[in-house]
């Protein structure tokens, strides 16, 4: 007699096959992004947004199986109360998964509480200041932290470029201070002296910099370590250098990358050859995946386009989005991800090598000493140096609010 | 007459000597409906309900008394600082006496440079408040230790309302509540003071300085007056955000929130008291709705609203109202 | 530093705030309207002058001068067509509508541009340093300086000596007077709004190089326009000259001598001033 006992592997196996098929269906992952598309910051926005596009156009398979889909929301200004309300409708209105983006460290100060609060870990694609890492364990950075640079030069202008004295010219916010006390630290530290530390107005408008300028050509330092906001001050920067003549009377002018930001770079023309900066990327990194990158930049953005460091960062958070998508298989616990997060390497990152620093969750990445150059007809970085592996030295020495 | 005849006559005298109107009680049951029916937009709604209250203290002032400032974030600013810095500082923290030190701190501030600048008038009154408030903006910079500088202070934490009510990180509710509670106690406090013989007064002072001066009222004493009143009521307003959002920075003191709350107003349609609700409303919500669904091309929107308004309004969109109002009674007064 | 520098430098600021704000003042004195739009104005001109330059490769003096002409057109059109409405409404009403103006100007460059800084490339006449015998200094500089003391004398001289000029001083100083003389003052205002839009697109082009020239420009720069025309006296052309002398001299002096107070000086400077006169420097006393 034909019983259900003789039906069952029938039923088993459809059971089986159906289990699998509920499996196999793409599980979205929703991605909160919020950046300040419009307002000041608006360039920085489309930079980063880029980079988010090119990661998953060139790399469609990192993310296995999950589909991904992007909420952009506009955070307006670095003001903080805007991104604040931003990142809350994210969280309660568009349930997202994970929140992104964060251009601005006051933005990023402001929002941190609600991804605690939350529970949605925030990958932050910009934001420089320390100690940022430390408001929640629902934060890692891929961008940098105001130290990487800013140390790792005040180190190399003592041994490498082999100056004694140096002047720090700063825009006056918390960057600004940082950078400069990363820089003093660590050029002290191997036997330099800082002989003047020049506040240049705010990151709000572009000051004339000229008096700045001179009060530092008057003190006749080896070195000129200049901290300004990427984007047009760092214009303004290399044209009062060159104005004033700071070349011509012996004085290096040094800074983080910020101040040659790629898209920047063509217009400051032949007044920023001479120019050494420190920074995690620039346009001319010799590797293949960044030459990938680039020409697939140029291909759809355009031929005098060009990705810089926060289009990079863009990219980079996107792959750290795709590897928790993916090691998570699509279902985004908190906890799991930011675990999956901690000691992640990305060895195909067009700045190279780059990993998430399992006790901070901040980058640990290279950074490159550049001279600027011109070669066949436009401005070219010449790297003339690579540090390796470099660590957040705030929160490595528990420097002020980095060690809390 | 009945308990209840009696009881309901004692209303209705309250009512006409108030003038209070049977729409009046409707924003403050809008308020309520948004909270039960709106509860994902709870932040928002606390931003907004907090700049309806800044608004409405510069109504006092621009309003009422005719004088014309792109300062007074100094006040919001000033407010919000002393309750952060109370917090983080000195370990003060529960909220209510918080914002009454905002009101003093603000207050003063109001006082010590209304006596000086209300001297003057027009374009230089106007660059008078403007420097003051950058002046304060600066020094809030270059104390950054106290006060976080252009990062602000975060990480505040405020002990619960009257404590039975602790702060909602995540959801608003608690914050929702209480700064509509806030704003109807101070609005209360303001409609009371612009229908008093003073704010007639002040009225007066507006419409003809000549002729209020020429009967003998005190006229500088009458506006910073005012204008202490307004300083403190903005200082409130300005506590109410840094307890509210748990954070405060640079940006309370800025030419974009002083200037933002002055559109507004005249959006709104001034010295109407209820234009500080519907000029922030409109121009808030406008602007959450435009940037998500067009995000450069909100400030065109904005733009173009304002540009009708001003050319087609004699005084904002409570003005169009008023207007219309007028046009429609017209007819049946034949 | 020597004082030859300081006050060259910021001689050369105050002058490139002097050529946009000198319309901005004339306006506001004649017809006491707030045109908080003016940055505006300024800012479109500065982008005319670098896309003429960019996709016609034309001289620098010939897209400045392209720049006033088309900037002084749409200042008389906007004239006519919208602000001539609001001379009777309240003070308010015009902050309202010159402020939804500029708005839409922002955002109107932003869709079309892009919020990215516009570069300016300089002749090559222009870069580089001048030997002036007593010092060597950028030329840049010293050609605004030379600018912007040419225009003040040009102006003055215009104001003083011709017929126009007297009528714009009379309706200044008495509109009702001049009108019940005959003077056309819709006229008069008119052409005194169009050209100082084409002088405030001539500014910004001109100092792209030490302002900066990209969508948020006007509001940036708004403040700074405004304590120049309310330092030198609303309507004064010899004012606006001064104060944006003294304020881009002082601002400079006090730069270099006490960075850390840094942008707060303009500031103290323009109160201790107001206090002093609240009609500005050169202004008439009202009332």
């Amino acid at each position: 007699m034909m019983t259900t006992r003789s039906r069952l592997p029938q039923v088993l196996a459809a059971g089986v096959l159906a289990a699998f098929a509920v499996g196999a269906q793409a599980q979205t992952v929703k991605v909160g992004v919020k950046l300040t598309y419009t307002g000041i910051g608006a360039e920085f926005a489309q930079q980063i947004d880029r980079g988010m596009q090119m990661f998953m156009k060139l790399n469609p398979e990192a993310f296995g199986s999950c589909k991904i889909e992007i909420v952009k929301r506009d955070g307006k200004n670095p003001g903080g109360a805007d991104s604040k309300i931003a990142v809350q409708e994210l969280i309660t209105q568009d349930k997202v998964d994970l929140v992104t983006g964060i251009i601005y460290s006051g933005n990023a100060i402001a929002t941190a509480p609600l991804v605690d609060a939350a529970k949605k870990p925030m990958i932050i694609m910009n934001a420089g200041t320390a100690w940022i890492t430390n408001l929640s364990p629902m934060i890692a950075r891929v961008s940098f932290s105001m130290w990487h640079a800013g140390h790792a030069m005040g180190d190399a202008a003592a041994k490498t470029l082999k100056a004694k004295t140096a002047v720090v010219g700063y825009s006056d916010f918390p960057p600004g201070k940082d950078s400069l006390e990363a820089f003093k630290t660590a050029f002290e530290a191997a036997g330099g002296k800082v002989i003047d530390e020049i506040p240049m107005g705010g990151p709000a408008q572009v000051p004339d910099f000229t008096p700045f300028f001179q009060r530092a050509k008057d003190k006749k330092p080896d070195v000129f370590f200049v901290f300004v906001p990427a984007g047009d001050h760092a214009v303004g920067v290399v044209k009062t250098y060159a104005a004033l003549g700071m070349r011509q009377a012996g004085i290096k002018l040094i800074g983080p990358g910020d101040i040659t930001q790629d898209f920047k770079l063509q217009a400051m023309g032949k007044d920023a050859v001479g120019l050494i900066t420190m920074h995690h990327y620039h346009a001319d990194l010799d590797n293949p995946a960044n030459k990938r990158l680039v020409a697939a930049w140029r291909k759809e953005y355009g031929a005098d386009t060009t990705p810089d460091f926060m289009g990079i960062q863009g990219y980079d958070g996107m792959a750290a989005i795709a590897h928790v998508a993916r090691t998570l298989n699509c279902k985004i616990d908190p906890d799991k991800a930011m675990a999956a997060l901690k000691g992640w390497k990305f060895a195909d990152s067009p700045r190279g090598p780059i990993m998430i620093d399992p006790v901070t969750r901040d980058v640990v990445m290279n950074e490159y000493l550049s001279e600027l150059v011109m070669k066949d007809g436009r401005l070219y970085q010449k790297t003339i140096g690579t540090i390796q592996s470099v660590k957040d030295m705030c929160k490595e020495l528990k420097v002020g609010r980095c060690g809390k | 007459m009945s308990a209840r005849e009696l009881g309901l006559a004692a209303a209705r005298a309250l009512a006409d000597r108030h003038r209070l109107k049977w729409w009046e009680a409707l924003p403050w049951l809008a308020g309520l409906a948004v909270f039960f029916f709106l509860p994902s937009y709870l932040a928002l709604s606390t931003q907004l309900v907090i700049v309806i209250l800044f608004a409405l203290s510069l109504d006092l002032v621009l309003g009422y008394a005719g004088i014309v400032t792109l300062g007074h974030a100094a006040f919001f600013g000033a407010g919000a600082y002393t309750v952060g810095m109370l917090a983080a500082h000195a370990g003060w923290n529960e909220p209510l006496s918080g914002l009454a030190a905002a009101a003093l701190v603000a207050g003063a501030i109001g006082l010590a440079s209304g006596l000086v600048l209300l001297r003057t008038q027009g374009l230089t009154l106007l660059m008078l408040t403007l420097c003051t408030m950058t002046l304060l903006e600066e020094s809030a910079n270059m104390g950054h230790e106290y006060t976080g500088g252009f990062d602000g202070m975060p990480g505040l934490s405020f002990q619960p309302i009257l404590g039975l009510f602790p702060f909602d990180v995540l959801y608003f509710r608690s914050q929702y509540l209480y700064a509509l509670a806030v704003l109807f106690l101070c609005f209360v406090v303001v409609r009371i003071l612009v229908y008093s013989p003073f704010g007639q007064s002040l009225t007066g002072i507006r419409e003809n300085l000549l002729r209020m001066h020429a009967v003998g009222a005190p006229v500088r004493a009458r506006l910073v007056i005012v204008y202490t009143i307004s300083a403190a009521l903005a200082g409130v307003a300005g506590g109410l955000f840094t307890q509210a959002n748990a954070y405060v920075n640079l940006a309370t003191l800025g030419l974009d929130r002083a200037a933002g709350v002055l559109i507004m107003l005249i959006l709104g349609g001034y010295g109407k008291l209820y234009g500080a609700f519907v000029g922030a409303i409109a121009y808030m919500v406008l602007e959450h709705v435009l940037a998500k669904a067009y995000p450069t091309a909100w400030q065109l929107g904005i733009g173009l609203l304002l540009v009708a308004v001003a050319l087609y309004a004699r005084n904002g969109i409570l003005g169009i109202a008023d207007a219309l109002r007028r046009r429609l009674r017209a007819p049946l007064a034949r | 530093m020597d004082l030859i520098s300081i006050a060259l430098g910021g001689l050369a600021a105050g002058m490139v705030l002097f050529i946009v704000s000198v319309g901005l003042s004339v306006t506001m004195g004649l017809m006491g309207f707030v045109n908080l739009a003016h940055g505006g104005f300024a800012m479109l001109g500065g982008y005319v002058i670098v896309q003429t330059m960019k996709t016609w490769g034309l001289p620098f003096f010939v897209a400045l001068a392209i720049g006033f002409v088309a900037i002084a057109a749409l200042s008389a059109v906007f004239e006519r067509l919208l602000y001539a409405r609001l001379y009777r409404a309240s003070e308010l009403d015009q902050v309202l509508f010159t402020i939804g103006l500029v708005f839409v100007m922002i955002a109107s460059i932003t869709i079309i541009f892009g919020p990215e800084t516009q570069t300016v490339v300089l002749p090559a006449w222009l870069r580089g340093q001048t030997d002036l015998g007593f010092i060597r200094y950028r030329t840049y500089s010293l050609a605004i300086i030379a600018a912007g003391v040419l225009l003040v004398i040009a102006l003055w001289l215009g104001f003083e000596r011709t017929r126009i000029g007297a009528k714009i001083r009379a309706a200044v100083d008495n509109r009702r007077m001049a009108e019940s003389l005959g003077v056309d003052v819709g006229r008069l205002f008119t052409i005194t709004f169009a050209f100082g839009g084409g002088l405030a697109a001539v500014g910004a082009g001109l100092g792209a190089e030490i302002l900066g020239l990209d969508p948020q420009y006007p509001l940036r720069y708004l403040v700074y326009f405004l304590i120049v025309v309310a330092v030198g006296g609303m309507g004064r052309v010899t004012g606006v000259f001064f104060a944006a002398a003294l304020i881009g001299i002082a601002d400079f002096a006090l730069k270099i001598q006490f960075p850390k107070g840094g942008t707060m000086f303009i500031y103290a400077l323009t109160l201790v001033l107001l206090l002093w006169r609240p009609q500005g420097l050169f202004g008439r006393r009202t009332g």
